[in-house]
């Protein structure tokens, strides 16, 4: 499979003005990250709120502008571009937000809300209204919808209008950033699976955040796992969730509640001590040491090995190899200790 | 695709889902609001007769006979009395209107246009265009509004389109602000961001996503000023600032009449009396507007 979308060292820090506008540093939110998306595949993005997903997703669309690094749409560097090429090219990218609340007009109906992305590329107003009609039955809206307003509508509703907007650009990448963490359980499901089928019948790639790792397994081929603006581990979704090797990715999977009826699961717990470190004076080395438990002195070291332990699967830890083999065996125990 | 739970509800299935327009909707909530209703009547019905005021105003604005001068309310012929020249008090007072409700009405249009536009954009682009624009027009915050609009309107000159012209000054600076307080709160939503992603100008996003999300806040603040803005100007004129003398007009006739208070106290007050009787039913209508906007949004 081709790489539609490769990402190289970007990184993003927002300064943080005090008062009379002296700088007292910067928020590093993003950090050095690299990754790429193959063509039809979906990449999972996982990490707890804070660690820079959303971020990251923003300044793929050049929403924010990166300090530093590359963003390669199919081997053409769309950081560099302006104007209309710029236009051409964010197009082919779309995002999906994560409140459906707040990503659409409440003062446009719901038809004007999608065919709004074409009539302001040139389009004429009475032929994007009908192509908006077209995806909006893709996405499973009944026509009656199209003249309504937003405020009828239910959150996933709503989410699907924000995904046939996407849609109607006819994107090749779909950002979906928290996509479905405001909706209910039951809703979750029907959008996921919208998701996956359209995805299907679009030939989309999808870059798909979440805090949620379930649904992360669920839609991902592979998986990036982000802790404070930096990539910690990526590798197969088979990889990470069978066979983690960064202490974090470990932590985060075991911190997942169980779904087994009776079987009590909270000494196996491994909840990660603390709290996220603040970005404004990330640790140095590996952020995550703080917390860690296996931390060492080596792990101030501001360089990070990231070492790849299979094909594709990177871990930034020097540590990898400690307690290898997959967390539902036993020997989990000996490596984080309660 | 269609075969899950939110959709398989047949009342939301079926085609004859028709909601009211947004128009409909806040019409509906006013004429509940029995107050502000009446008041919409009541100033219709100053509002109509002054602008048909050549077609059923009994006399000429101008047309005085002396010896008539400052009949009482109630006389034959002359219902609201003479002034003291003379002249038909209900034909003053229609044709006075006119010129009156001009001046209530036009510098409001023109601070919202202006003053939103400036809003939008300081709200919108933000950083240094927000910097210049607002600091610029706090400018005007250091004056008293009144003496600043006398100073203006002193310094064009007489007449009541200098009037306007003072008083959309003044209006200016409070409708920005309001506008771009709306904005930077709208600036953040995610649509935003998504009209960004999808590569629209901003000159499409401030027309289809920003103005039509702070145009009723702006509005409904506009509206608060129309009764504000008639009193100043009725006040600028009383002062002479206005129109000159024969031309009738709600303030200079009530400068023109406060010499014969003693004599006929009721008919002097009579173009006051109808300022305050528009002012009041606009500040009524306003306040039912404002309502009904807000359950609807």
């Amino acid at each position: 499979m081709n790489t539609i979308l490769e990402v190289k060292g970007v990184s993003k820090s927002f300064p943080v003005k005090g008062s009379f506008g002296k700088s007292k540093g910067a928020v590093s939110a993003v950090s050095d990250v690299s990754f790429s998306l193959k063509e039809r595949g979906t990449l999972g993005i996982v990490g707890e709120s804070g660690c820079g997903k959303s971020t990251l997703a923003r300044l793929l669309l050049r929403l924010i502008e990166p300090d530093e690094g590359e963003v390669l749409y199919r081997d053409q560097d769309i950081l560099t571009l302006k104007g209309r090429k710029l236009n051409q090219i964010k197009r082919k990218i779309q995002m999906v937000f994560q409140n459906p609340y707040s990503s659409i007009n409440p003062k446009m109906t719901i038809e004007n809300n999608v065919a709004f992305s074409l009539w302001t590329n040139g389009v004429s107003k009475k032929e994007a209204r009908k192509k908006a009609n077209d995806y909006l039955e893709a996405v499973g809206l009944p026509r009656s919808y199209a003249h309504r307003y937003p405020q009828s509508l239910s959150g996933g509703q709503r989410q699907r209008v924000a995904i046939a907007r996407a849609l109607v650009l006819e994107p090749e990448i779909i950002i979906a950033d928290e996509a479905v963490s405001a909706l209910d359980k039951s809703i979750q499901g029907q959008v996921l699976n919208l998701f996956q089928d359209l995805k299907k019948d679009f030939n989309l790639s999808l870059l798909f955040i979440s805090h949620d790792l379930n649904v992360v397994e669920y839609m991902s081929d592979e998986v990036m796992v982000m802790y404070l603006g930096k990539v910690v581990e990526k590798g197969s979704a088979q990889h990470i969730y069978s066979n983690a090797r960064h202490p974090y990715t470990k932590a985060l999977l075991n911190s997942e509640p169980s779904m087994k009826v009776g079987v009590s699961n909270l000494d196996k717990h491994q909840l990660i001590k603390g709290e996220l470190p603040s970005p404004l004076n990330p640790p140095s080395g590996c952020r995550f040491r703080t917390r860690c438990p296996h931390a060492t002195a080596q792990c101030g070291n501001a360089q990070l090995p990231t070492i790849e332990v299979n094909t594709g699967h990177h871990v930034a830890c020097h540590l990898w190899d400690m307690g290898t083999g997959s967390l539902s065996q036993n020997k989990q125990s000996d490596v984080l200790p309660i | 695709m269609l075969n899950e739970s939110e959709l398989t509800n047949p009342s939301l299935l079926s085609n004859e889902i028709k909601e009211d327009s947004l128009l409909k909707k806040v019409w509906l909530e006013f004429y509940k609001n029995r107050i502000a209703f009446i008041a919409l009547i009541v100033l219709g019905i100053v509002v109509l007769s002054c602008l048909l005021a050549p077609l059923i105003a009994p006399f000429g604005p101008l047309d005085g006979e002396i010896t008539d001068r400052l009949l009482p309310l109630g006389s034959t012929g002359h219902i609201l009395g003479t002034d003291e020249q003379g002249r038909d008090m209900l034909t003053r007072v229609l044709y006075g209107g006119r010129l009156s409700l001009y001046a209530g009405f036009l510098p409001v249009v023109i601070s919202i246009v202006i003053g939103g536009a400036l809003g939008v954009i300081a709200g919108y682009f933000g950083r240094i265009l927000n910097t210049i624009i607002m600091r610029t027009l706090d400018i005007f915050y250091s004056f008293p509004a009144i003496l600043l609009a006398i100073g203006i309107s002193a310094a064009l000159g007489q007449g009541i389109n200098n009037i306007v012209i003072s008083i959309s000054i003044i209006f200016i600076p409070p409708v920005a602000r309001v506008a771009e307080s709306a904005v930077k709160g709208v600036r953040e939503e995610e649509f935003i961001e998504a009209a960004k992603s999808s590569g629209a100008q901003s000159i499409s996003i401030i027309r289809y996503h920003v103005i039509k999300n702070i145009f009723a806040k702006v509005f409904v603040y506009g509206t608060t000023q129309i009764s504000i803005s008639l009193v100043l100007a009725s006040g600028l004129s009383f002062l002479g600032l206005g129109v000159s003398p024969p031309t009738p007009e709600w303030g200079i006739m009530l400068n023109n009449l406060k010499g014969q208070i003693f004599i006929n106290p009721l008919v002097t007050i009579i173009p006051g009396l109808f300022i305050f009787i528009t002012a009041l039913t606009i500040n009524l209508v306003a306040d039912g507007l404002r309502d009904a906007l807000e359950i609807n949004s």
